[in-house]
């Protein structure tokens, strides 16, 4: 009972559209040979020209980049600790504070998150010393801070939809707590790892706000170095960046997606193989 | 097979020197206010296929989940080959697993599976590789040991699960419902399977099961639980016929059920009067109950008699009711039979001939009897 | 303790703060927390709970400690901003001075209320927008055929992946005066002059709708792919309609998902900063906003902190409100 009604279908055409129409204008006029980024003249590269001779620009995304990777890292790996806590210790003491804790960032609004630990670093500055001024690790515990629920999140979910009985078969045979949590849970929950991952990188690397409050001078990261060009107007440059952005994210995605169709074709193909083959 | 467990008739619980391989002592397991065991004891004996049955939430699983070592008793003891478990982790215990869902090593080879248990015990890789041979071949899997789990039917996923879990040649193995997950059919062929690689192996099992079929079937002894306890512990025999409560009759099996009160008793006798059988029950052996004490008669449907002419003697242990429906199950036949006092009784006829004119039908009038040894007497 | 005249100095705190001290460990709360600690620090797993643990009452509540007590504090011109709430007056004495002038100073100022009920006025329409738009497509994907739900999943998350920034920036180029839309329209004759979109609420609601449609659409998707289809076949057995079974049987069964996805999208609107700052003008002034400014513009810490406070009360009440109405939702459906 797969009726399509009208409606249905145009409520989707008009809602992707709403969703991809800005991003494909932002790549089209970046193509546009004029500096008044809407008014069309020809179409020209040199705006991809300009942007690779952006000397702040090119640094701040460097810094970055490297910002979201360990950040990303830091978040895979608190947010897995506190997926397991909450998926396989069963009821313990403080859970109940350690899952409100846990999800609590994801609807924290970033300018609260920002000023309070930005209040946090200076007080332990004047305090105890550490971290001595704000800069890129300010901006990675910051990050890391906020980015470790969404990875608790998506791994506590492949958590609990995992068959617990696997990991106590493992020990059953023989192997160790921790060797069980190496070899066999760790294996089963690298799909979500690695999405976890993604989205960490992801989020760090979009991140204004948080960035803003806890950075210090010599750490402009690349989305505050493009809010300050954008608050003085619109700049081809940026739509340029914007194009490089989304071509990189869409080939990314799309590679992914179908290498996991791919899998689950073969997989698919395996199941078939084993109901029909064999008894 | 079967038969050679009758003939070498193997009732180590019969003796009263033998000594029990496992020995589960006063075990009671909370979970919260839940009691999940209530002050269980029971000795196994080695080479036993022991069942536990019973309904879901009966504390089965937690018997089990407790010998293997993933909960630990609130309190009791539980001894394995003389050794006190109490604090042993599971990976330390001489026991293992096979688990209701298999819990195979989705990433892992069939081979991979199989052999995970000996990499953890260090065992050098040739004498892996044998052993590893040596079981697939034995759960008839030897072709399939590069296959990852999901390209296995539900029938070969169970063997890899069996074979896992033997290879470590364990002192017990727990099997938590093995048949479960297999189709009707499946089933049947791979409970005599699994009976001969017990055989075979001499391995002592403990399955659990809700299935009064597969018990009755697999076990040497079945304990059957309800509430956390151990309510009847017996052969498949003595479980089936000779019941210890009403739970049990009702449990395993189809039965009739009778109140009444004895009216007239000897050494060897007793007769119980039936309201709703309108007719006294003659049981032909005595009782342990007191007189005027409130009790229960039991029969088996296939223990009936059901013809339209009354029996020469029929004095006791027959009534008369009226075919209220019959459910045709190809070789036998269910008959409802409501008697005069509006209680439905269930009798279950072998249907010996193919087709007959003269076949008790909707609507007749009937007689049901049985002999005095058919009928169990319960007091609980 | 000394006998000497001079007292050193930390000397002079362990005595001071030791009857504090001992006070606060019997304090329940951080009772309970030195017992988990011992709890935990003897198991082997103690170190997974633990070290992220540590890691969020440090960085994540914390923080908000520090931001309650430098909204209580004074503003100084000095390096932190703000007066110290404990000062030891006379070398003995603990001295606590609390400020509650920077709340009243919210109450006061006109400003700071009407950018705090803007905030709550945008957040909800937006919201309520987003769940218009949202559900239908929420429901499309649902319906769709099984090889296409994941595609459109995929076309859902997609923006998400892409920088919000720029797509927040995409939306000036649209609504400019001299922007796409308003040169198309001029172009096909049907406008003289640019409407003026940029800058007003409209385009804060298209910002905020634009952005946060996917959070509304994932909860509302995954709710109701998990509605048993046989729930309407039934009731289309029993003699309802499509629409009708709609309104009875899908929407009721959704609302766990309607509640998720409108506080998904309604609470972290709430303390938004850059799409009013980009897309809005003088009257979407909002909360964020205005923290925002008192910060770096004014280095007001301890007003920015009260601001906080204030704006941490709400999202803490709407979020202890969404859990109430998500378990009726739950079990209701």
């Amino acid at each position: 009972m797969k009726q399509k009604s009208w409606f249905l279908r145009g409520a989707l055409a008009l809602g992707f559209a709403f969703l991809y129409l800005p991003i494909l204008s932002l790549v089209v006029y970046s193509f546009n040979d004029n500096k008044l980024v809407t008014v069309w003249s020809k179409f020209s590269v040199k705006w991809y020209g300009v942007l690779l001779q952006d000397e702040p620009i090119l640094s701040a995304a460097w810094l970055s980049l490297k910002i979201a990777f360990m950040n990303a890292t830091l978040a895979v790996i608190l947010g897995t600790l506190v997926a397991l806590a909450l998926a396989r210790f069963g009821a313990f003491r403080g859970r109940a504070l350690l899952s409100s804790l846990a999800t609590a960032p994801l609807v924290m609004p970033e300018v609260i998150t920002g000023l309070s630990l930005l209040l946090l670093f200076v007080a332990m500055e004047q305090f105890i010393g550490w971290p001595a001024g704000r800069g890129t690790l300010t901006i990675v515990i910051a990050h890391a801070t906020f980015s470790m629920s969404y990875v608790a999140v998506i791994v506590q979910s492949r958590l609990t939809g995992m068959d617990v009985s696997i990991e106590e078969a493992a020990l059953d045979l023989g192997a160790k707590p921790a060797k069980v949590f190496m070899v066999i849970t760790l294996p089963i929950i690298a799909p979500a790892l690695l999405s976890g991952w993604l989205l960490a990188f992801t989020l760090s690397l979009d991140d204004l706000v948080i960035a803003s409050f806890v950075s210090g001078p010599g750490s402009t990261t690349l989305p505050m170095v493009i809010y300050s060009k954008v608050r003085l107007g619109l700049s081809p440059e940026i739509n340029a960046l914007a194009t490089l952005l989304v071509g990189f994210v869409s080939i990314a995605v799309l590679g992914a997606g179908l290498l996991m169709a791919r899998q689950e074709r073969l997989r698919q193909r395996d199941v078939q193989m084993a109901i029909a083959g064999n008894k | 097979m079967a038969e050679a467990k009758t003939t070498t008739a193997f009732e180590p619980w019969t003796d009263p020197n033998a000594v029990p391989y496992i020995e589960i002592r006063n075990v009671t397991k909370k979970f919260g206010e839940f009691v999940a065991v209530d002050n269980v004891s029971l000795n196994i004996y080695k080479q036993e296929l022991f069942c536990l049955l019973g309904g879901s939430g009966c504390g089965k699983t937690t018997l089990l989940r407790m010998l293997a070592g993933f909960e630990e008793p609130t309190s009791g003891q539980i001894f394995i080959d003389g050794q006190d478990m109490a604090g042993i982790a599971p990976y330390r215990r001489p026991v293992n697993m096979m688990f209701q869902s298999y819990a195979l090593f989705p990433h892992m080879t069939v081979e991979h599976n199989v052999a995970f248990g000996l990499k953890q015990d260090n065992v050098p890789k040739g004498e892996i590789a044998d052993r590893v041979a040596k079981i697939l071949e034995l759960v008839k899997l030897g072709s399939f040991g590069k296959r990852k789990p999901h390209q296995l039917s539900g029938g070969q996923r169970q063997r890899v699960a069996l074979a896992r879990a033997l290879v470590k040649q364990p002192k017990l193995l727990l099997l938590d419902e093995p048949l479960g997950a297999l189709d009707k059919k499946l089933r049947e062929s791979t409970q005599f399977e699994l009976m001969k690689i017990q055989d075979q192996l001499g391995v002592t099992f403990v399955v659990v099961t809700h299935d009064q079929e597969e018990a009755m079937t697999l076990s040497s002894r079945i304990g059957v639980m309800n509430h956390g306890r151990i309510i009847q512990t017996g052969t498949p025999t003595e479980i089936y016929e000779f019941p210890n409560s009403r739970f049990v009759a009702d449990f395993v099996g189809t039965v009739n059920m009778f109140p009444g009160r004895i009216v007239d008793e000897d050494n060897d006798y007793v007769r119980i009067g039936c309201d709703e059988a309108a007719c006294t029950i003659f049981i032909n052996h005595g009782v342990a109950a007191p007189p005027n004490a409130e009790l229960w008669v039991a029969v088996r449907p296939e223990k009936i008699h059901l013809t339209r002419e009354a029996p020469a003697d029929a004095r006791d242990n027959c009534v008369r009711g009226t075919v209220d429906g019959i459910a045709y199950m190809g070789d036998m036949s269910i008959y409802n039979v409501r008697l005069d006092s509006g209680k439905m009784i269930k009798v279950t006829q072998p249907n010996l001939i193919r087709h007959s004119e003269d076949t008790i039908t909707w609507d007749d009038r009937v007689f049901l009897h049985w002999h005095a040894s058919s009928g169990v007497v319960l007091t609980l | 303790m000394s006998r000497a005249g001079y007292v050193p100095l930390g000397e002079r705190m362990a005595t001071a703060s030791e009857p504090l001290l001992r006070t606060l460990v019997r304090l329940p709360l951080l009772r309970w927390f030195f017992n988990t600690l011992g709890r935990f620090a003897i198991s082997g797993r103690g170190a997974v709970v633990l070290v992220p643990y540590a890691w969020l009452l440090l960085f994540f509540a914390i923080p908000f400690v520090i931001v309650l007590k430098i909204s209580l504090a004074d503003q100084v011109i000095a390096q932190p901003p703000y007066t110290a709430l404990v000062q030891w007056t006379e070398d003995t004495y603990l001295q606590i001075k609390l400020n509650l002038g920077n709340y009243l100073f919210l109450v006061q100022d006109a400003l700071y209320w009407k950018a705090y009920l803007n905030s709550v006025k945008i957040a909800f329409i937006s919201a309520f927008v987003c769940l218009l738009i949202g559900y239908p497509m929420a429901y499309a994907m649902a319906r769709a055929e099984e090889s296409w739900r994941n595609v459109l999943l995929m076309l859902v998350v997609l923006p998400f992946w892409t920088s919000f920034l720029l797509r927040v920036y995409a939306w000036i180029g649209i609504l400019n005066n001299t922007g796409l839309i308003n040169n198309w329209l001029i172009a096909a004759g049907i406008i003289d002059e640019p409407i003026t979109m940029i800058r007003t609420n409209f385009a804060v609601y298209i910002g905020i709708v634009y952005s946060y449609l996917p959070f509304m659409i994932l909860p509302l998707y995954s709710t109701l792919e998990k509605l048993d289809n046989t729930l309407l076949e039934a009731a289309a057995d029993l003699g309802c309609r499509p629409f009708e079974a709609f309104l009875t049987i899908t929407l009721p069964l959704s609302m766990p998902g309607v509640v998720a996805g409108f506080s998904l999208v309604f609470i972290p609107a709430l303390g938004e900063f850059v799409i009013p700052d980009l897309l809005g003008g003088k009257d979407s002034l909002m909360i964020g906003h205005v923290l925002w400014d008192e910060f770096f513009a004014n280095r007001a810490w301890p007003v920015a902190s009260a601001v906080a406070i204030a704006m941490l009360t709400l999202v803490l009440l709407l979020m202890a409100g969404q859990r109430k109405l998500e378990e009726k939702a739950e079990t209701a459906a």
